[in-house]
């Protein structure tokens, strides 16, 4: 019996390419095929460029074989959140307004990934220009968590967080702007990293707030993501929110993980009410591991955080409604003509009304009527005070603590359909995580464990100063460690196999 | 057609307030925030980037220079250079905007709080304060095909062409113009004029104003005169006037504006708030759409780009580097030549500054440059219907007054060689020489000939000899004649006096 390739990690994967045991060309075929067995009930994909893919992955065998110097993730097999632009594979942020574009230039993180050599498999679900917490505002239909298909698989990113929980692929990119990557960690038991604002390049990511987005790394393990955020990292004279600092490796950082020593605080208002309790209990369990391990726990507080949510959700609709303006069926897109013909504005009109979706709709008034003479200051400009409020708060707080830490998010994966009826409660499911994006520091969600009351995942959320990622790498992969030294698995090794034609294919299928 | 009152009479009435907000295309070689060159026309949509086009993910990045020729506009407007400026997004829908926001400064502009000295044709010095100069972007072009007259009613469709989006602007805005008065419109023309002096002084655009380099929207409204004693009237509704693509076109404008507002005024009509376009061929303008200060564009700051901090040291790099603003080197050189005002205003007219300044370098006296540019070299040019700084160089019209100053030529002689200099026959020595026109310096020459002509008239010699001095002149005339001119009647003048008295009865 042959190792099913799908199950290994990119790492993993990598070394395998390297010495020539496995071709990328077999490594690509095997994620098309588990794409094509599972991808029906999961929903990870908008599109896959299996053609393209393989293309890429027999240049990279060729290359190989001819004794060219490859970068070490060479060959090794990536899916894309679909709000970055591809050159080539069609792009739609999860909206209708953009169904059938694509774009004629790659963003810069994939300029990165192709001159590494890594091979895009497709393009992965998100809600709506990256508005939600569930994948269900995506104008192509939900994607079904691999763990319970009934249930959410967290937002904007569930489409990748998705693909990389089912074996669709071994890591992925994402996008989080108020928690889209750490959020959908959270519930699929993956790993996603939001870098420090403007540490990777957002040029060629559809902006949804741009003061607040961030590309970051999807993966199953700590490594991998680190592996992925040394590829894509780095400065853009392209974007000129891109920091010029030279980052040091991550992948070193987690191979030199180490807490003993390490201020962990534990922020007050994150925990406690609205937090289920099964999500608790493998905080704290992963708090008692990190003391064993020589960290120090400390509790700190961030006063301002109650009002983050209220700030994001003034800040982000604001810079949404100007930065969504541009999808208009002037220049690409979709374009619907009004019976009867009519004037620009009609058409502008007529387009919008129909390719945009309720969410985007919601935000595009709520962020319009924020910026609008005699509300601006009461709403934007208050918005921003807070922003500095939030700023200030974890500044102090990381005068006591190297990290800050808390649940990723207050629950599990709820059903699907069961909050799209009250944007409210949605928008709350990201209170953990708006701050960091507020603020502009990295954060980190690492798999804790099962909730014992639903048996799905819980994450927990890694917060280090600007520029300071390396750090999350550090803590995430010492917990990694401590916590599979404890279970004797990884994680996701205990998630339904969702092939049944594939249940023969891996050692660690059985629970 | 628009009732116009007299001009005259609409003074009487009313106070002209005015204001102006000129654009500059700056000529950096590529655009405000992207890559592509800064060049427009040519084949539609080629000269594009995804960051112009607007595309999904695009984002907008800072071009240095388009800062430094913004921060030297505003030093040379007398401005202050804000150490922190922002852009911000000015949100509106309209096909030629690609991301239907334009990229603009809004309360935190790059440079604020100046003034410009302008002159005035009748020799008043006006001081325009200047509000504030800020950066943008320019939009695409709009074509609208179908329709009679190519504007947007009527039309069947509309084309737009992207290569202009993006092109670096300046916009100077000046503050509320008051007591221009009846020299409002020649206001409006020397503001323009002196905005593009200096933007042609930095080398920072082209400033063509029939290209577009640089346009002027003129705002106008009239303020209603009250009576000694009462308190002024509140001030009236502006119109904005655009598309006014020439120097006349800006004073006629303005003039058209008060003509017409006053009419409508007297009647008891009121002023719509509203841009209006200026028709150059008709010489009126008509209402475009309707402008309220409550239009909307959601100003807020740029978040895709970072304020713009220029060093000290860069402000101060660019300030040492300034020219001469136009109106500090007029007041410098008509002290320095001790023109009267009326003499320099006419060489300012005349369009001939440089040309005397050159001229005087090479070593003419100032009078003398100023008298042979704006009288037989302008002249002449007139003539021709060709510009005076194509017949000759400044060198040449130094040369040409060094040979007056010598007294190898006279002034009449000089007028030959110079006619011979325009026509290329050489420097004016070689025309000299050539043409044989050099002064008879010879008193040998002179004194027999003089000698000739007194004895020819022993009635004038009689005269003179009794003291009637200006009978000499019938002399002079002779000798000057029997020199073919090439005589210095100062000098011939001396030696008939002389002569008159050595001469034997």
């Amino acid at each position: 019996m042959t190792t099913d390739l799908t199950r290994l990690t990119a790492d993993a994967l990598a070394i395998k390419l390297s010495s020539g045991e496995v071709s990328s060309v077999e490594a690509t075929q095997a994620h098309l095929d588990r794409i094509a067995a599972v991808d029906g009930s999961v929903h990870a994909f908008l599109h896959v460029a299996s053609d393209s893919a393989l293309a890429e992955a027999a240049d990279i065998d060729r290359r190989r074989a001819a004794g060219e110097e490859l970068h070490p993730l060479a060959g090794v097999p990536i899916a894309i959140k679909d709000v970055i632009v591809t050159k080539g594979m069609p792009t739609t942020s999860g909206s209708k307004i953009l169904e059938g574009w694509v774009p004629p230039y790659d963003a810069t993180v994939m300029t990165k990934l192709r001159a590494a050599g890594l091979v895009s498999i497709g393009k992965t679900n998100m809600d709506e220009f990256a508005m939600g917490s569930s994948t269900e505002h995506s104008a192509y239909g939900p994607t079904h968590n691999p763990w319970d298909l009934e249930r959410i698989p967290g937002g904007s990113g569930g489409g990748s967080a998705a693909a990389v929980a089912a074996f669709e692929a071994p890591f992925a990119l994402g996008s989080d702007t108020g928690g889209s990557i750490r959020q959908p960690a959270h519930v699929t038991g993956t790993v996603g990293l939001k870098p420090t604002y403007g540490g990777v390049s957002r040029y060629g990511a559809i902006a949804l707030a741009s003061s607040l987005d961030q590309i970051g790394p999807v993966s199953r393990t700590v490594l991998d993501s680190a592996l992925l955020h040394d590829v894509i990292g780095g400065h853009d004279p392209r974007d000129s929110t891109s920091l010029t600092d030279v980052w040091p490796s991550f992948a070193e950082a987690v191979r030199n993980a180490d807490v003993a020593g390490l201020r962990i605080g534990v922020i007050t208002e994150l925990q406690g009410d609205g937090f289920q309790p099964g999500v608790m209990e493998r905080f704290r369990e992963a708090l008692a591991l990190l003391e064993g391990a020589g960290a120090i726990i400390t509790e700190v507080a961030l006063p301002s955080v109650e009002h983050a949510i209220a700030a994001y959700y003034l800040i982000m609709p604001a810079e949404a409604s100007s930065n969504l303006a541009k999808f208009d069926s002037v220049r690409f897109g979709l374009r619907v003509n009004p019976k009867g013909g009519g004037t620009v504005e009609d058409v502008m009109s007529a387009t919008r009304e129909q390719g945009f979706g309720a969410e985007a709709k919601r935000r595009i008034i709520l962020g319009t009527y924020a910026l609008s003479a005699g509300y601006y200051d009461a709403y934007y400009g208050s918005a921003q005070k807070v922003r500095t409020l939030v700023q200030r708060d974890f500044a102090a707080a990381f005068a006591n603590a190297d990290v800050l830490v808390s649940p990723t998010a207050p629950t599990t994966a709820f059903k699907l359909g069961e909050k799209t009826g009250d944007p409210l409660s949605m928008y709350l499911n990201d209170i953990a995580t708006i701050p960091a994006n507020l603020a502009g520091i990295p954060g980190i969600s690492v798999p804790v464990g099962l909730a014992a009351e639903d048996g799905l995942p819980v994450g927990i959320q890694f917060l280090a100063p600007a520029r300071e990622d390396a750090r999350l790498y550090g803590v995430a992969a010492a917990l990694e460690a401590l916590l599979e030294q404890k279970w004797g698995h990884t994680l996701l090794s205990q998630a339904p196999d969702l092939s049944p034609s594939e249940m023969n294919a891996t050692d660690e299928g059985a629970v | 057609m628009a009732k116009l009152m007299d001009y005259d009479r609409a003074l009487e009435l009313f106070e002209p307030v005015l204001g102006f907000e000129v654009h500059i295309e700056l000529s950096t070689k590529t655009k405000m925030f992207s890559d592509a060159p800064n060049y427009f026309g040519g084949e539609p949509n080629t000269n594009i980037t995804p960051v112009d086009l607007g595309l999904p993910g695009s984002l907008p990045v800072v071009n240095g220079q388009a800062v430094r020729y913004a921060i030297s506009l505003g030093l040379a407007l007398g401005c202050s250079i804000a150490p922190t400026s922002r852009f911000a997004r000015k949100n509106y829908f309209y096909p030629d905007l690609a991301k239907n926001y334009q990229i603009s400064q809004s309360d935190e502009p790059i440079a604020f709080a100046g003034s410009v000295e302008v002159e005035l044709p009748n020799g008043r010095m006006f001081t325009v304060p200047i509000e504030r100069a800020h950066m943008e972007e320019d939009a695409g072009k709009l074509t609208h095909v179908g329709g009679a007259t190519g504007r947007i009613q009527g039309a069947e469709y509309s084309l737009v062409d992207y290569n202009r989006a993006g092109v670096p602007l300046v916009e100077i805005v000046t503050d509320i113009i008051y007591g221009a008065e009846a020299d409002a419109p020649e206001l409006a023309k020397a503001y323009v004029s002196t905005i593009r002096d200096i933007v042609v002084g930095l080398g920072i655009s082209e400033a063509r104003m029939e290209r577009g380099n640089l346009r002027c929207d003129a705002n106008i409204s009239l303020r209603r005169r009250t009576p000694e004693g009462e308190p002024p009237a509140p001030l009236g509704t502006r119109t904005e006037t655009k598309n006014v693509n020439s120097l006349r076109s800006v004073e006629r404008a303005i003039r058209y504006e008060i003509q017409r507002q006053a009419a409508i005024l007297d009647d008891g009509g009121t002023i719509t708030q509203e841009t209006r376009h200026w028709h150059e061929d008709t010489g009126q303008t008509s209402a475009g759409r309707p402008k309220s200060d409550a239009d909307d564009y959601r100003y807020f700051p740029e978040p895709d780009l970072l304020p713009v901090v220029p060093s000290a040291e860069l402000i101060e790099e660019l300030r040492a580097a300034l020219p001469e603003a136009p109106a500090i080197r007029r007041r410098r050189l008509k002290a320095e030549w001790n023109f009267t005002d009326l003499e320099f205003q006419d060489l300012t007219n005349s369009g001939l500054v440089n040309e005397v300044i050159e001229t005087v370098a090479a070593g003419a006296a100032p009078a003398a440059a100023r008298k042979w540019w704006t009288g037989e070299i302008a002249r002449t040019a007139n003539a021709q219907g060709v510009d005076a700084t194509t017949l000759v160089t400044p060198l040449q019209v130094a040369q040409l007054v060094a040979l007056v100053d010598a007294g190898t030529l006279t002034d009449r002689l000089a007028r030959q060689v110079l006619e011979g200099v325009i026509a290329g026959e050489g420097t004016p020595q070689q025309v000299v020489d050539a043409r044989g026109l050099a002064v008879v310096s010879d008193d040998g020459a002179l004194i027999a000939a003089i000698d000739e002509a007194l004895q020819s008239q022993p009635d004038v010699l009689a005269k003179i000899r009794d003291g009637k001095v200006q009978a000499a002149g019938a002399v002079i005339g002779a000798v000057m004649k029997a020199m073919k001119g090439q005589a210095d009647a100062a000098r011939v003048r001396e030696l008939v006096l002389e002569r008159a008295t050595a001469l034997p009865e």
